[in-house]
């Protein structure tokens, strides 16, 4: 037999040119996988920022230390409730998009953002409000370093909200098969929601 | 064009329409090719290694003689400081994980590239600048404060040195991050059709168990490194007693990763010595699970002994038990995956080639590492040697004896995958040779010296340790030394070596199982397993029986026998054109050298 192929074994080979043709497309899309991977991840520098409040909490001789104004609970009260039905919201937008409507996935998503929006001006009015700064004391510190580093998150999620709405605007962008984005950035935002619920209940309620 | 045409073509020329050899220029760019990018990481980082190793030699150099007379106390502080930085951030970590992980993980699973090839290229393009920024600290005045940065030292040396030291901890570490949820979702989503968990080669299980960690640690590192900075620059005082913080906190955050990091260094390692000295010794490796599953009970314990750092720091007696208890649990597993590599190796027809030496330096240095990590894990010695010079020895017998003998091992094993090129052997064992003495006259001496009472971190010491420490600096030049043949080695070889063919050494996971180095997008079809990956020696003679595999006696009598294989399909349970095959079809090779007709005349 010279390099010629003998026709039994080319028969068997009869699948597989199917491959072949296949070649470009298998590469499949694990991106949510990824995103939320990468939450657990991005979970643990709250968890580590969180464990060292606590710490810092337990070691300290009093908490608040002696002298530090009380925290105004209505403003954030309101903000918390604001943010946590954001949750709600941008969940119709998911529901939207498995129904293919872009048009209730752009309104449900501009809601949100305007939720969000309010919150991150409901945290600079708090904070241009406070009695203390970011140096008073630990406490002053680790109260402007979590909120901060969680605003910080808000305004990322805020612009992926954004993002993904200025995309659908170009036609067949999001359907209710392909939405990988709208997918992630209500991920992300029900990420931030949750750490806020724990940074709240930590820095206010406890 | 019959289909038996279209079946050559395609086997050896994966992408007509894309060039099969990848241009040299695609090295220096933003390549989405995980083989690439495997290469750039380990280019890279050993770039970084060199700079980290003429760090280490300069402190050796001071260390030479007693007096402070090579370089001054403060430029002394620096240069361990950024020697550990590099040798751990730009080296071993990226190495190990970057290096080896991108370019074997997606090849050894059947998988065409990575989950997301360009956050990978993003991943791996932090790395220079992350590098670039930590060297260019010494215009400023390096950080000074070791590559710990405890705090309060860290907030009272130099400002600037220290704030570049964070910002690139920060970027290698998020590197490392992306990099980590890049290797899960690949092992978790693309492995081959029919390759379960238990079935993955054991790099992929150490690989596994290392995102792992990388994912879970590395955060609480940022966490602490965004607090020391606000320590630094805002004049916060976390971390600054007088302001009411607490060190020891930093201490606890800084150590849940940075212990971690020490399986982060060295379960990649563990990986591919399994590889190595399985193939190496013609055996299956002995006890398949219990290696992988150790890999993931170290990951586990590794996050729950980093207090035993700080058994010097105030920790309470309680809280020092049990972490002296987790931490020589650890050497259970550990010693799992020791013993399994020795009775691999036993009775085995090992072949004593670089890379085998180099996995068997690796395993016994290890063991010395591994034996004086449990000294210093009982709370009573640990308080009796903290902070000398028998710390620095148990750390590098476990980070030099152990990543570095390992990473070697792998570039001489991989290395005619990578480039379709053999590396010398004699030049290799004159490197081995090299690396061993100059590692044990460095290294050794030092638990003498530790034991003697000599601190580390000090430019100058007391004149009865000069004799040990000459000894030490001469093994240093000797390691510095060493890096040359393997430079020379490595770089001819690449350019000019003998070509390797698609399987040197006879290997039987996937890697193997495509041409060297392997073609843009690895594979034409999915591999499917014809049979496991460390089957070593369990058929007498492979040629018949790969033979009968190719030709069968009618209708796959002898494919059924194969583990994992699909009788019914024959034609991807390592029929001739499976891309699983350890020994090539000769009529429908994938490499046009090794086509033959069946007479053994090549046609090609």
């Amino acid at each position: 037999m010279q390099s010629a192929i003998d026709p039994a074994k080319a028969d068997l080979n009869h699948h597989h040119d199917a491959t072949i043709a296949t070649h470009d497309v298998v590469h499949h899309d694990y991106r949510i996988q990824g995103v939320i991977v990468f939450l657990l991840a991005e979970s643990m520098i709250f968890l580590g920022l969180f464990t060292a409040y606590l710490t810092f909490r337990a070691v300290a001789p009093s908490w608040p230390p002696v002298g530090t104004p009380k925290l105004e609970l209505l403003l954030p009260g309101i903000n918390t409730a604001i943010l946590i039905s954001s949750s709600l919201v941008i969940h119709k937008a998911g529901a939207a998009i498995r129904n293919n409507n872009v048009s209730g996935l752009r309104l449900w998503f501009g809601i949100t953002a305007l939720m969000g929006a309010i919150f991150l001006g409901g945290q600079l009015y708090e904070y241009a409000h406070l009695e203390f700064g970011l140096t008073t004391n630990l406490f002053a510190s680790t109260f402007y370093v979590l909120t901060g580093f969680h605003g910080l998150h808000v305004c990322f999620g805020l612009l992926l909200i954004l993002a993904v709405m200025a995309r659908s605007l170009k036609p067949g962008r999001y359907t209710s098969d392909s939405h990988f984005g709208v997918e992630a950035a209500e991920l992300y935002w029900h990420f931030v929601d949750v750490v806020w619920i724990v940074l709240f209940l930590l820095l206010y309620i406890l | 064009m019959t289909q038996a045409q279209l079946q050559t073509e395609a086997n050896f020329e994966a992408h007509g329409d894309r060039p099969k050899v990848t241009h040299w220029r695609e090295y220096f760019g933003f390549s989405t090719d995980h083989k690439v990018i495997g290469i750039q990481y380990l280019v890279t980082t050993f770039i970084f290694y060199l700079v980290g190793g003429a760090l280490a030699t300069a402190v050796r150099t001071e260390l030479a003689t007693p007096e402070v007379d090579f370089v001054s106390r403060e430029v002394y502080n620096q240069l361990f400081t950024v020697h550990a930085t590099v040798m751990i951030f730009l080296w071993i970590v990226p190495a190990g994980t970057g290096g080896f992980g991108n370019y074997l993980i997606p090849l050894m699973i059947g998988a065409r590239d990575m989950a997301f090839p360009r956050l990978n290229a993003i991943a791996f393009w932090m790395i220079p600048p992350g590098g670039i920024l930590l060297l260019s600290s010494f215009l400023v005045g390096a950080p000074a404060a070791g590559w710990t940065s405890y705090p309060p030292l860290s907030i009272i040396t130099d400002k600037a040195g220290e704030m570049i030291w964070i910002l690139s901890v920060l970027i290698l570490g998020t590197s490392s991050i992306l990099g980590g949820v890049n290797f899960l979702v690949t092992m978790w989503k693309m492995r081959t059709p029919g390759m379960g968990l238990n079935q993955m080669p054991l790099f992929c299980w150490a690989m596994l168990a290392t995102s792992a960690l990388i994912l879970i640690s590395t955060p609480v590192l940022a966490g602490a490194l965004i607090l020391l900075a606000f320590d630094i620059v805002a004049g916060t005082a976390f971390f600054n007693p007088t302001g009411g913080g607490d060190p020891i906190v930093y201490q606890h955050m800084f150590w849940f990763y940075s212990h971690p990091a020490v399986y982060i260094m060295i379960l990649p390692i563990f990986g591919m010595i399994s590889e190595i000295i399985s193939t190496h010794s013609r055996k299956p490796i002995f006890g398949y699970k219990a290696i992988a599953y150790s890999s993931i009970a170290i990951s586990f314990l590794g996050l729950i002994v980093w207090a035993h750092h700080m058994f010097t720091s105030g920790t309470p007696p309680w809280l020092r038990m049990f972490f002296m208890f987790t931490t020589m649990v650890i050497a259970v597993p550990t010693g799992i995956k020791v013993f399994s590599w020795l009775a691999t190796m036993w009775g085995g027809k090992i072949r004593l080639n670089s890379a085998m030496l180099f996995a068997m330096g690796f395993v016994s240095m290890f063991v010395i590492g591994g034996n004086s990590g449990v000294m210093v894990a009982a709370v009573p010695f640990d308080i009796h040697v903290h902070d000398t010079y028998f710390i620095v020895a148990h750390l590098h017998y476990v980070l030099f004896g152990g990543s570095v003998f390992g990473l070697y091992s792998g570039f001489y094993h991989w290395f005619p995958k990578m480039t379709g090129r053999m590396m010398n052997e004699t030049w290799g064992i004159v490197h081995f040779i090299m690396n061993l003495v100059g590692f044990n006259l460095a290294f050794m001496p030092m638990h003498k010296l530790g034991l003697m009472g000599m601190n580390r971190r000090i430019a100058e010491y007391d004149p009865k340790y000069a004799t040990l420490n000459l000894i030490c600096s001469i093994g240093a030049y000797i390691l510095a030394f060493s890096t040359i043949p393997f430079i020379v080695n490595a770089a001819w070889s690449w350019l000019a070596g003998p070509k390797a063919g698609d399987n040197p050494w006879q290997s039987l996971t996937l890697e193997w199982m495509t041409t060297s180095p392997p073609p843009v997008e690895n594979f034409e079809t999915d591999p499917v397993l014809a049979i496991g990956p460390y089957d070593y020696g369990t058929i007498d003679d492979y040629d018949s029986f790969y033979r009968s595999l190719i030709s069968g006696n009618g209708n796959g009598a002898v494919t059924a026998d194969v583990p994992f294989s699909d009788p019914g399909d024959p034609t991807t349970s390592a029929g001739p054109d499976s891309t699983l095959r350890a020994k090539p079809d000769p009529s429908v090779a994938v490499h046009p050298g090794d086509r033959q007709d069946d007479q053994g005349n090549g046609s090609a």
